[in-house]
C-alpha cells in the first residue's frame, strides 16, 4: 500500500511527444482511473510508472521515494494486461505462482498464497488448467490473480475488461471494486471507457493527446468539468453545447431565439458580447410543471423520445439547436408536442467559445 | 463441382505415391532381382537387407546424420531467430542472408561444400597458402570422419530456413507476455527458457518434421559431397537402396529397405502429428 506522484512526466518517442508534462499525486488507497481518447497516452504513463517504459524527463516516487530508472521487479508493482498476457505453455497455478517462484519464494509457501489468490478469485477448480483452455472471463480472473498474489504496493491495471462481453464487464467492475474496497490497495486503472471511470475511480485523470485536461473526484471531473473536451467525453448523452452570446446579466441563445439569466457558478466578469457554450448535461432539464413556474426555462419542441428503462431520452428542438435531456420515466412528453421545459442554472457551466475553457 | 475439380489429382496421387507405395511393398516380399517378379519369398529379402553389413552402416549412419543434423539445424537455427529478434538494424539483410542457402538445391549445397572441405582446393589450401603449413582439414576423406562432413552441409543449408520458421513463432509471441514476464521480475534466461521456448511448441514440430524428412531423403546431398565414401563410409539408407535397386540388381532387397525407411519414418512422425493435432482441439 502506497501513495504515487507522478512529477512534470514527459514522454517523446523521437520527435513525437506523447505525454506533456503530466502531475498526479494519490493518496495511499486510491483508485485512480486514466481515461481518454485512443491514442492519448494512457498505456504509455501506465508503462512509465510500472517501469516498462523510460520517461524523457521528470520522475514518479511511490511511497515518497523516486523509483526512476528502477526494473519493475523493484517498485513493487502488479500489472494486468488488457490482453491478460498469460503464459500459454504454463498451468493457472504456475502462472500465478510465477513471479514468486522468480523471487525465489519456498514452494510450500508459494502454493499456499496461490491457493488463497485462487479462493478469493474463485478459480481453484481451474488452478491445472492451461491459460488455452479458459474463456476470456476466466482468463481475465487469472490475470488478477497473477497481479493479487504479489501483494504489492501499487496494482497497474491497462484496460482489464476491455475483452469481456458488456454483462461481465459490469459483472467483473463491481468485482474489482470490492477488491478494492476489500484489500484497501493503492490501483492505477486505465480505460477509455467514461462510464468504468465514473463508477470505480475515486480519482479521475482525463487525459487527451498527451496533455492531462483535468484531474480530480469523479464528481469534480463530472458536475465540473474544467473544458469542453472534459465535458463531453465523460457523461452519456454527452453534456449539451449551446453557443451563446452575452447579453448584459442575460445570455442570448444563438439560433434558438430565446435568453437564459447567467449562471451562478461563473465568477469572472463577462464584456458584453463575450461568445460563450452553456454547458448543460441532460439530467438538468426537466418537464416544467405547471404548478411552479419559478427559474429560468425554455420552450421546446420534442422530437424524438427514446425510453432506456429508468430513464427517457428526449431529442429536444429550439430553433436550429437540438438538446437531450434526460427525463425520468413516466414524464407526460409524446414526439411532437411543444412544452416548457426548467433549466438548472445552478449547475449549468459556461465555457469559452474559443478557447473552450470554463469561465 | 470440388469433386469434379479434385478427382483428377485425386486419381493421380492415389495411383502415383499410394499405388507405388503398395507395389513397393509387394516387391519387398518378392524374389525380384532385375525385374519384378512375383515369386513370393515371404521375410527373405528383410532377413538379406540386416544381414548386409552395408546396410548396418547406412542406419548407423543414418542415427549419426539424422540426429546431429536435427539437433543441430535446430539449436542453431532457434540461437539466430532469438539474436535476429533483438531488434538488431539490418534485420532483413540478415533474414535473406541465412535463408539463401535454402534456394540452392542439394545438388549445389554438397558442390560447394565439396570444394570447401576438399584438401587440395578449399579450407586446407586456403590456411596453407595463407601460411598456417600444418594445417590439416581431411573429414572428407577420412572415413571415420566423412559423414560429419555430410551433416555441416546439410546444417549450414537448413538452418536459415529453421530460422525463418522459429524468427515467425518468436514474432508471434504477445509483446505483453514479454513486459508481464518483466514484470514478474523473470531475468531473461528464464523467459526464454520458461516462457517463449514452450510457447514454440507448434513450430518446433514443424521444424522436426520437416528435418526429419529432409534428413531420410537427403539422398542428392551425399551423392554430390562423397558419392557414399570413401567406401561405403558415408552410406545412407537412401544411398544404399538406389544402388540396390538400380545398380547391384537386387530390387527386392531394395524395396525391402525402403519399405523399412518409410515404416520407421511413419512410426517417428504419425504418433507426433497425433498428438499434437488432439492436443491442439483441446486447447
Ligand atoms: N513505441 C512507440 N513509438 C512511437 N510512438 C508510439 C510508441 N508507442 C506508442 N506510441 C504513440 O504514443 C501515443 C500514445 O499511445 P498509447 O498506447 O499510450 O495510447 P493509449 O492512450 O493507451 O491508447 P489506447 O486507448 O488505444 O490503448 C500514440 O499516438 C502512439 O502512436
Ligand atoms: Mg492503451
Amino acid at each position: 500500500m502506497a501513495n504515487l506522484a507522478i512529477n512534470h512526466v514527459t514522454k517523446s518517442f523521437g520527435s513525437l511527444a506523447v505525454l506533456n508534462d503530466i502531475n498526479i499525486a494519490i493518496e495511499d488507497g486510491e483508485f485512480l482511473v486514466l481515461v481518454g481518447p485512443s491514442g492519448c497516452g494512457k498505456s504509455t504513463l501506465l508503462s512509465i510508472i510500472a517501469g516498462l517504459d523510460e520517461h524523457t524527463s521528470g520522475s514518479i516516487t511511490i511511497d515518497g521515494d523516486p523509483v526512476d530508472g528502477l526494473e519493475p521487479k523493484e517498485r513493487d508493482i502488479a500489472m494486468v494486461f488488457q490482453s491478460y498476457a498469460l503464459y500459454p505453455a504454463m498451468s493457472v497455478e504456475q502462472n500465478i505462482g510465477f513471479s514468486l517462484e522468480m523471487s525465489k519464494m519456498p514452494k510450500a509457501q508459494r502454493l499456499e498464497r496461490v491457493s488463497k489468490v485462487a479462493d478469493l478469485l474463485q478459480i481453484t477448480h481451474l488452478l491445472k488448467r492451461k491459460p488455452g483452455q479458459l474463456s476470456g472471463g476466466q482468463r481475465q480472473r487469472v490475470a488478477m490473480g497473477r497481479a493479487l498474489v504479489r501483494e504489492p504496493k501499487i496494482f497497474l491495471f491497462d484496460e482489464p475488461l476491455s475483452n469481456l462481453d458488456a454483462k461481465l464487464r459490469v459483472e467483473m467492475r463491481t468485482e474489482i471494486k470490492k477488491l478494492h474496497q476489500r484489500l484497501g490497495a493503492t490501483i492505477v486503472y486505465v480505460t477509455h471507457d467514461q462510464i468504468e471511470a465514473m463508477t470505480m475511480a475515486t480519482r479521475i485523470a482525463v487525459m487527451k493527446d498527451g496533455i492531462l485536461q483535468q484531474f480530480g473526484t469523479p464528481e469534480d471531473i463530472y458536475d465540473r468539468p474544467k473544458n469542453v473536451f472534459v465535458a463531453t467525453f465523460m457523461g452519456s448523452p454527452a453534456m449539451n453545447l449551446l453557443p451563446a452570446t452575452v447579453v448584459g446579466e442575460t445570455l442570448s441563445l444563438k439560433g434558438a431565439d430565446a435568453v437564459l439569466p447567467v449562471p451562478a457558478s461563473v465568477v469572472a466578469p463577462l464584456t458584453e458580447g463575450r461568445e460563450v457554450l452553456l454547458g448543460l448535461r441532460p439530467e438538468w432539464l426537466s418537464l416544467a410543471s405547471a404548478g411552479s413556474p419559478s427559474g429560468p426555462s425554455l420552450p421546446l419542441l420534442v422530437e424524438v423520445i427514446e425510453p432506456t428503462g429508468p430513464d427517457v431520452f428526449a431529442a429536444l428542438r429550439a430553433g436550429e439547436r437540438e438538446i437531450m435531456a434526460r427525463l425520468p420515466t413516466g414524464t407526460p412528453v409524446a414526439p411532437g408536442q411543444k412544452a416548457s421545459f426548467a433549466i438548472d442554472l445552478s449547475k449549468a457551466i459556461l465555457f469559452d467559445a474559443a478557447s473552450g475553457v470554463a469561465l | 463441382m470440388p469433386a469434379i475439380v479434385l478427382s483428377p489429382s485425386l486419381a493421380a496421387v492415389t495411383v502415383c505415391v499410394y499405388g507405388f507405395i503398395a507395389y513397393t511393398a509387394i516387391l519387398s516380399f518378392t524374389g525380384s532381382k532385375m525385374f519384378a517378379r512375383f515369386d513370393f519369398v515371404g521375410w527373405r529379402q528383410y532377413e538379406r537387407l540386416f544381414e548386409n553389413p552395408r546396410w548396418i552402416t547406412a542406419i548407423e549412419n543414418m542415427a549419426i546424420f539424422g540426429g546431429l543434423y536435427i539437433i543441430g539445424a535446430t539449436c542453431l537455427g532457434l540461437f539466430i531467430a532469438i539474436l535476429i529478434d533483438q531488434k538488431i538494424r539490418l534485420e532483413g539483410v540478415f533474414r535473406a542472408v541465412f535463408l539463401y542457402p535454402m534456394a540452392l538445391s542439394f545438388v549445389v549445397t554438397g558442390v560447394i561444400w565439396q570444394w570447401l572441405l576438399n584438401p587440395g582446393l578449399g579450407l586446407e589450401h586456403m590456411m596453407r597458402s595463407l601460411g598456417w603449413e600444418s594445417f590439416t582439414f581431411q573429414w572428407l576423406i577420412e572415413p571415420e570422419r566423412a559423414i560429419y562432413t555430410i551433416v555441416i552441409a546439410g546444417v549450414w543449408q537448413v538452418t536459415g530456413f529453421v530460422m525463418a520458421l522459429f524468427l515467425a513463432g518468436l514474432r508471434g509471441i504477445d509483446t505483453e507476455i514479454l513486459r508481464a514476464a518483466r514484470v514478474d521480475g523473470a531475468p531473461i534466461h528464464k523467459v526464454y527458457t520458461r516462457i517463449i521456448i514452450p510457447a514454440l511448441r507448434p513450430a518446433f514440430l514443424t521444424v522436426f518434421v520437416i528435418e526429419a524428412h529432409l534428413a531420410i531423403k537427403s539422398y542428392d546431398l551425399v551423392v554430390a559431397l562423397t558419392k557414399g565414401g570413401p567406401g561405403v563410409s558415408t552410406e545412407l539408407p537412401s544411398t544404399f537402396m538406389y544402388s540396390m535397386t538400380f545398380t547391384r540388381n537386387e530390387l527386392g532387397v531394395g524395396a525391402a529397405s525402403a519399405t523399412v525407411m518409410l515404416v520407421s519414418l511413419a512410426s517417428i512422425i504419425i504418433p507426433y502429428l497425433y498428438s499434437e493435432l488432439r492436443n491442439d482441439r483441446h486447447a
